[in-house]
């Protein structure tokens, strides 16, 4: 007789166990990967075109061998330029929600762990800014930041090109730069209005494990506030804030396009998938592919990245299980 | 209740007036004065202007002006870049419109979505539960901006089915399309909440113990689960309002609704201060009675969380 051990499983493996079962959620992590890495790593790779030069002879072309995904009005490669634009709305999306996710995390740890009278005074602030309608205010945010941004990068190219009189060489570093700088004042403004909700789930998960014996411990020991919250509370509530982080995206991702769609997110010729979809718009008529592609890549990304969210919910949490 | 009720809307005024303070310091901040056109206006021309609109004098009292003139008069001034339409003119004309764009349309995302979040969770598991969720799932993944240029062409412009331009409230016509393409995606994220509320209630005791007795399932779905289920649902409708008062600004962008939406990206464009002010605590006023609503219905709803406050 051979004396079975069952070996125990951590609460990650349990996780992890749970989130390979949903089907869904593989699928969009997988499939996220593949539209991350693609955007990632294409445009170093010598299979897309310039997504900027025009080539008037193939204007509007459907997709065929050559051009995938067709052309536009100005015999730009759509292919390309979807992947291009994938990059940036990508960029802009991670980005934004780090800012969300630390203000939000930060806020909420803080008000979580602090005496009841921070505590109510922090959250009513959050409570008035839940009370703002978004847009309109990340609208005016957006216009005012842009222009700080606008001469923080003409200070940069000014700093890079010092030593050189070359026109060609300060408009390499313009055209390297202002992408990246356009992009600022929108993940600034849309960062700084998404963080309520995380801030509220991280305060409610600080509350609770702040009561709990390791805590008292840890106090008794003598260790700073800054390092029980920083070191001891807030590493276990590390689920749900990756859970939200996961589900923030896909908002910020929206809100960046529908500021683009509006005309005023990024500026051509930088383009992301919510510049592209308002060109295709446009067009729809006559051209249906510049609206198609850019639609199908941007839904794909939200759909896999709501999938994964769900999922990681599901898993992380066995309680909010929704069946 | 009452006392509850004045307290939510104490904090409406908070925080219509942290957004009035907010805004004021971001028009300040605008790279761009209110007087830019293409040819250049004269330096006296531009001093007089100033003046007329109290623009020379300190900021506690420019500060200070829009708030008593709007408090003590509900007068919001004139707009800059108009010439001098006042803007309670340029509310009154296109408000209406835009009002009656956002509660149509959440009228028709809780008739849409309601309704599929229940029968998908009493079909729990069944083709027509996930097809329904499914059509949610798309629904959310698919924006309104990529939905409306589409039927606003096919079933617009090249069918003619619909009118692409023009807004007459007797017409449903006119303004069916903005109204369904709206509501789509709330109705597919309250579809997806009530799934989930209905079904934690159905997982409780007391549904079992009615079920025992014999109760049939549809009066079980009906008098015991809805009222329960429902209260996910219900906190959102709140937010939800929010999402659509801001959304309609995308929304009559594509189908040119004349709507707040392009009088405010305009007057942004322009610095037209008095029409940015209007409109912002316009949609300010509305997100608080929004969530003050959204309030009230849980507490009808759910019992205990009235007797917690």
């Amino acid at each position: 007789m051979s004396l079975v051990i069952q070996k125990g499983t951590s609460l990650r493996a349990d996780a992890m166990q749970r989130l390979k079962k949903n089907h869904a959620a593989v699928l969009g992590m997988y499939l996220l990967l593949l539209i991350v890495l693609a955007a990632v790593i294409l445009p170093f790779t010598p299979l897309l075109a310039d997504p900027n030069a025009q080539d008037l002879l193939v204007k509007n072309t459907q997709p065929n061998q050559q051009y995938w995904f067709g052309t536009d009005h100005l015999g730009r490669d759509i292919f390309s330029r979807v992947f291009y634009g994938g990059r940036i709305s990508i960029a802009v999306a991670v980005l934004t929600t780090l800012v969300a996710v630390s203000i939000g995390v930060i806020y909420g740890a803080v008000a979580g762990y602090a005496s009841n009278k921070v505590d109510a005074l922090m959250m009513r602030c959050v409570d008035i800014l839940y009370g703002m309608p978004f847009l309109v205010v990340v609208i005016l945010l957006g216009k005012v930041l842009e222009n700080m941004t606008a001469a923080w990068a003409a200070d940069l190219v000014d700093l890079f090109t010092a030593d050189t009189d070359s026109d060609d060489k300060i408009n390499a570093v313009r055209t390297a730069i202002e992408p990246l700088v356009t992009m600022v004042p929108l993940f600034l403004a849309i960062g700084a209005l998404s963080w309520l909700t995380i801030s509220r789930i991280v305060r409610a998960q600080v509350q609770s494990i702040k009561k709990l014996e390791y805590i008292e411990a840890a106090r008794s020991l003598g260790l700073s506030h800054f390092t029980i919250l920083f070191r001891h509370i807030l590493p276990n509530c590390i689920g749900p804030i990756i859970v939200y982080t996961t589900l923030t995206i896909p908002g910020v991702m929206l809100f960046e396009a529908v500021l683009s769609f509006l005309g005023l997110g990024l500026k051509p010729p930088n383009s992301s998938w919510g510049v592209l979809i308002k060109e295709g718009a446009d067009m729809m008529l006559t051209n249906p592919w510049l609206l198609f592609f850019p639609s199908l890549f941007f839904s794909l990304t939200l759909l896999s990245l709501n999938f994964l969210g769900d999922g990681l919910r599901d898993a992380l949490d066995p309680k909010s299980s929704k069946d | 209740m009452i006392g509850k009720l004045i307290n939510r809307l104490l904090q409406g005024i908070v925080v219509l007036f942290v957004l009035y303070t907010l805004t004021f310091f971001l028009i300040r901040a605008l790279p761009y004065g209110p007087f830019q056109t293409e040819k250049a206006i004269p330096a006296h021309v531009i001093e007089k202007l100033k003046t007329q609109l109290g623009l020379d004098q300190p900021l506690h009292v420019q500060y200070i002006r829009p708030l008593k003139n709007i408090l003590l008069e509900g007068n919001l001034g004139v707009s800059t870049r108009l010439e001098g339409r006042p803007v309670n003119e340029i509310m009154a004309q296109a408000f209406p419109v835009s009002i009656h764009l956002g509660i149509m349309s959440m009228i028709l995302a809780i008739l849409i979505g309601l309704p599929a979040g229940v029968i998908s969770a009493y079909k729990k598991n069944s083709m027509v539960d996930y097809l329904l969720m499914a059509t949610a799932m798309i629904g959310l993944c698919l924006p309104s901006f990529v939905i409306g240029p589409i039927l606003a062409e096919y079933l617009g412009r090249s069918k003619q089915m619909f009118p692409v331009m023009g807004w007459d409230v007797r017409q449903v016509s006119t303004w069916g399309l903005p109204v369904f393409t709206l509501s789509l995606g709330y109705a597919a994220y309250l579809a997806r909440l009530t799934r989930s509320g209905v079904l934690d209630v159905l997982s409780q005791d007391f549904v079992r113990t009615a079920r025992a007795k014999g109760v049939s399932t549809v009066k079980i779905l009906v008098k015991h689960c809805l009222r329960g289920g429902l209260i996910p649902s219900a906190a959102y409708i709140g937010p939800a309002f929010a999402g659509i008062i801001s959304g309609s600004l995308v929304i009559e962008a594509v189908f040119q609704v004349p709507g707040l939406g392009r009088h405010f990206i305009k007057a942004i464009e322009t610095n037209d201060a008095n029409v940015i002010f209007g409109i912002v605590l316009l949609y300010g006023a509305l997100v608080t009675l929004g969530n003050i609503a959204s309030d009230f219905l849980i507490a009808w709803l759910n019992p205990r969380s009235r007797a917690q406050s």
